[in-house]
């Protein structure tokens, strides 16, 4: 678990003061964190643990430049989510994807897939191994402004102030792009998943203990 | 498939990020008692988030965290100031 606000921001000063070898420390809760957002944009585990480095190494170059108004970590999944839209802007010419948010009109209606015989579902499938391949391919094709929100809120677990901030739109946004990141998800793997499991009991993570 | 249903999906994230207002938060929650495909909706994408927030979906590579304090180390060395102990 990320360590204390407080016993953050006097890691930073530290740091700043030139206590330099404490950044190891600082930034050991967010290495995760900085590592899958940018996995999840450019789909490459190689590039993305360069850029993950890269995000890291700049970190620590800029670290002055940290206002301490934001937190440590949405400064931080800031800088990942730059590196990783910068990295999926040069790929684009290859993938063909967009970035335009302009786009988002043009998606029209959400509507989740309706599961017919979704008892007959074992609740086992979200055990297995293909589910979370299947997961990690229906997140891959989600357009890249639905990724990036659900991959904060979802993955991350960062909250929707901290989500927008780092993204630099408005919450309202955040919420509808997540709504819609959720549909696209819930659409694509809804023959695998069955509602078998126990109804309205837990939430993250307490289902898997 | 109702209208009603159409209206509880709009609000699937909204109900799961418990985020509903108390009085739409009991509509909701009272079509979903009688509705089996909307609890279906809910409870896949309930299912979905769970297993994205889930540690196993997305490994960090092996020795990941040690290329990167290495490689980290290597900047800080670089960086650091020339201290006056010349000891």
């Amino acid at each position: 678990m990320p360590a204390t606000l407080e016993r953050e921001k006097e890691l930073i000063a530290r740091i700043i003061a030139g206590e330099t070898n404490l950044f190891h420390e600082l930034i050991r809760p967010y290495e995760r964190m900085v590592y899958l957002s940018i996995l999840t944009m450019v789909r490459n585990q190689q590039e993305a643990e360069d850029a993950a480095q890269e995000v890291m190494i700049n970190a620590f170059r800029h670290l002055k430049s940290f206002r301490g108004d934001a937190k440590f970590s949405t400064w931080l999944v800031t800088i990942a989510m730059n590196e990783g839209r910068q990295r999926l802007r040069k790929a684009k010419a290859v993938h063909l994807e967009s970035l335009d948010e302009s786009k988002e009109d043009r998606e029209g209606d959400f509507t989740p897939a309706v599961l017919t015989d979704w008892r007959e579902i074992p609740s086992e499938a979200l055990e297995k191994k293909e589910m979370r391949q299947k997961l990690r391919e229906a997140v891959e094709q989600l357009p890249p402004i639905y990724r990036e929100v659900l991959v904060l809120r979802d993955l991350e677990e960062l909250n929707q102030e901290e989500t927008a901030s780092a993204l630099g739109i408005n919450i309202t946004l955040v919420k509808v792009r997540l709504h819609r990141a959720r549909m696209m998800l819930q659409k694509m793997l809804a023959p695998y998943l069955s509602a078998a499991a126990p109804a309205r009991k837990g939430f993250f993570g307490r289902m898997f203990q | 498939m109702t209208r009603e249903c159409k209206n509880v999906w709009e609000h699937i994230s909204e109900y799961l990020d418990q985020q509903l207002d108390p009085k739409l938060l009991m509509d909701i929650e009272k079509h979903l008692e009688n509705c089996e495909v909307c609890s279906a909706i809910l409870d896949s994408t309930r299912n979905i988030l769970v297993l994205t927030a889930d540690d196993r979906t997305y490994e960090l590579p092996v020795g990941y965290s040690e290329r990167l304090h290495a490689r980290l180390e290597k900047v800080i060395r670089e960086t650091a100031k020339p201290r006056n102990d010349s000891a």
